[in-house]
């Protein structure tokens, strides 16, 4: 937008005034953002680098922007991993299942609070705003998991996170902006709430039920926390993000105990801990990598929609 | 299904006072709204159970807990756990560090985000601009987990930084520094990394911001003479105020809130009386050390305080008439 009214400005005039302090502005400008991009993108394309060399060369350092001995035995040593393996199923199942899951839920009940004939729509808004102030903590949290029954369980990913208030007013607004009419029409053919609801309510909603499941889906595949406090001791129910948190932990504290993975790592040849734990965090972000930069438009709209009014 | 006569009615307002008869008048509504209460109720339980009754677990602030005991049986203690808290040298350093953190990490994210705002909004190339944008968003989209790998592979002995600073002479080879070693460079080191994982993504909002503003301010202060400094001063700046007080404000309703992924993951024991603020300390004492009376009161503190800076921040906000975040 900005740009757009940047370039229609009168190219005559005022501008051959300016014309030296502007054209070093934009030069600093070009090259100071020019740095910004290096800096962001060498940490990434380094360790691309490494995750492709050979490990016994990375030990020697001086490993930039790409392989010195080309070598896939890093990657070829992850995938035959089968913690790894499996790791990366538990990451993909949880990102499907939550985003569903989510999506659908915070979308009907964001369907009802819309309702404004709704008798328990104040009270049920309410009861979800309240819940952004004031939180358990840790502790009584954890205490009411395992009291629930949900250690070493894989529904401890998807249930305690089934709504976020934040997506819950996004979706509301947008059904709110919908014309009154198409919901009126729908009753008129004798449709009920549920059946108005996901013949004609969900589907107008899909644009901000894309923000909001990218959201969802980025949390999902990210996140390892809940993996480490709930579900550590199976190793069957371990993700990718958490199986490079071990390594990470494991390179910082050198307790080998850590990672009995990072461990056989430092004892094959082949391989080595750092190009390993390369190679691991290109896997865990290599899918985001791959998909932000097509779904990039959603997440601005689900930033700029419910970033600055609620 | 249900009956369409719910829209013939307007609806009464929950909260307000049933008159005589409001009841079974709700109540009616209730059952011919069953479809709705159906689609949201359940919801509501699930909220309950999981949001709701970790609160009630605060009780175990003011008690000395024995998970074995049934709560009836439990020991009443008072605020002794407060008490000891508050005298517990970890955590007053973990308090420091969480406000030096956020502290950090707020002033330095807003001055890095309007900064680059504005720079972003003077590059006339469209396709550059998208070029640059894509690619500071990047950092944003991987965990933090992925970022500290990174981060730790960047600032290593054999690492870009060290070999950057050999190569202009900042230092010789043999002593390259152990960053992630040096306690004291902790906070400087969460700063610049959150800058760079963040400061992309930060700018949306600012860029909305910008485009709202009308381009005939710029032609008249490009009539008026004035240059690209200026205009940026003069017109972006106070063009984007109201949404930079808004969010500086909320931001202080989150000032115990410094995260934790960063300081656990790239904390260790050399750095922790700088990297250690109080969600580490709660989950030291809680599930390491099972000390869950000291934890729960830890936590406890950190949620009511934030609750009243959120609420203030909020309530600022709207008397400055602006809207509030929430």
């Amino acid at each position: 937008m900005a740009n757009a009214t940047g370039a229609s400005r009168p190219a005559r005039g005022s501008r051959r005034h300016a014309s030296v302090g502007d054209r070093t502005f934009d030069i600093l400008n070009y090259v100071f953002l020019t740095l910004l991009m290096v800096v962001t993108l060498y940490p990434f394309l380094n360790t691309l680098a490494v995750s492709l060399n050979a490990a016994s060369d990375s030990i020697k350092g001086g490993i930039h922007l790409w392989p010195r001995q080309f070598s896939g035995e890093n990657y070829k040593f992850v995938f035959g991993e089968a913690t790894i393996y499996n790791a990366t199923l538990i990451s993909v199942l949880r990102t499907v299942i939550g985003t569903l899951v989510t999506v659908f839920a915070s979308a009907m009940v964001a369907y009802t609070i819309s309702r404004q004939e709704y008798v328990l729509r104040k009270f049920v808004t309410i009861a979800f705003i309240i819940t952004m102030y004031i939180n358990g903590g840790l502790i009584p949290n954890y205490l009411l998991i395992r009291d629930l029954g949900l250690i070493n369980n894989f529904w401890v990913y998807i249930l305690p996170g089934v709504i976020g208030v934040f997506n819950l007013i996004i979706i509301r607004s947008f059904i709110e902006q919908l014309p009154e009419s198409v919901i009126e029409s729908a009753r008129i053919d004798g449709a009920g709430d549920f059946r108005t609801f996901i013949n004609i309510v969900f589907p107008l909603c899909l644009p901000v039920l894309a923000t909001v499941a990218l959201f969802t889906a980025v949390y999902q595949w990210n996140s390892w926390f809940d993996v480490f406090l709930y579900n550590s001791s199976n190793v069957k129910l371990s993700t990718l993000q958490y199986e490079l948190q071990k390594i990470l932990q494991n390179s910082n504290t050198t307790s080998s105990a850590a990672s009995a993975f990072a461990g056989s790592a430092a004892s094959s040849l082949k391989v080595s801990p750092v190009s390993i734990r390369a190679t691991m965090t290109i896997v865990a972000a290599v899918p985001m990598i791959i998909i932000y930069p097509f779904l990039q438009k959603y997440f601005v709209k689900g930033m700029t929609v419910g970033g600055v009014k609620g | 299904m249900d009956n369409n006569d719910v829209l013939a009615a307007p609806a009464p307002q929950l909260g307000a006072k049933p008159q005589p008869g409001g009841l079974k008048l709700f109540m009616r509504r209730l059952v011919s709204q069953r479809m709705l209460v159906l689609m949201s109720v359940p919801f509501v339980i699930w909220l309950f159970v999981f949001k709701y009754v970790p609160v009630w677990g605060w009780t175990i602030a003011f008690q000395d807990y024995q998970p074995s005991l049934p709560f009836k049986e439990q020991a009443w203690v008072g605020f002794k756990h407060f008490h000891a808290l508050f005298s517990e040298d970890r955590f007053l350093i973990a308090l420091r560090n969480t406000l030096a953190m956020s502290g950090i990490n707020l002033v330095l994210g807003f001055v890095t985000a309007v900064s680059l705002a504005l720079l972003l909004n003077e590059v006339r190339k469209v396709a550059f601009k998208r070029v640059v944008q894509t690619v500071s968003y990047l950092p944003h989209f991987i965990s933090w987990v992925v970022a500290a790998g990174i981060i730790q592979t960047t600032l290593a002995p054999e690492g870009i930084v060290n070999e950057l600073l050999k190569a202009f002479g900042a230092i010789e080879a043999g002593q390259e520094y152990l960053f992630l070693g040096k306690a004291e460079w902790f906070w400087g080191i969460f700063g610049a990394s959150s800058v760079w994982k963040d400061v992309g993504w930060n700018t949306i909002v600012y860029l909305a911001a910008i485009s709202a503003i009308d381009p005939a301010q710029y032609e008249a202060a490009e009539m008026d003479g004035a240059g690209r400094l200026r205009r940026m001063w003069y017109i972006t700046l106070p063009g984007i105020k109201p949404v930079i007080i808004v969010l500086l404000i909320m931001n202080i309703g989150y000032l115990l809130e410094s995260g934790f992924e960063p300081q656990y993951l790239l904390g260790n024991g050399m750095n922790v009386d700088y990297s250690e603020n109080i969600d580490i300390f709660v989950l030291k004492y809680g599930l390491q050390q099972f000390n869950f009376p000291l934890a729960t009161a830890a936590g406890m503190f950190k949620t009511v305080v934030s609750f009243i800076l959120l609420f203030s921040a909020n309530h600022i906000a709207k008397r400055l008439g602006q809207d509030r975040l929430f």
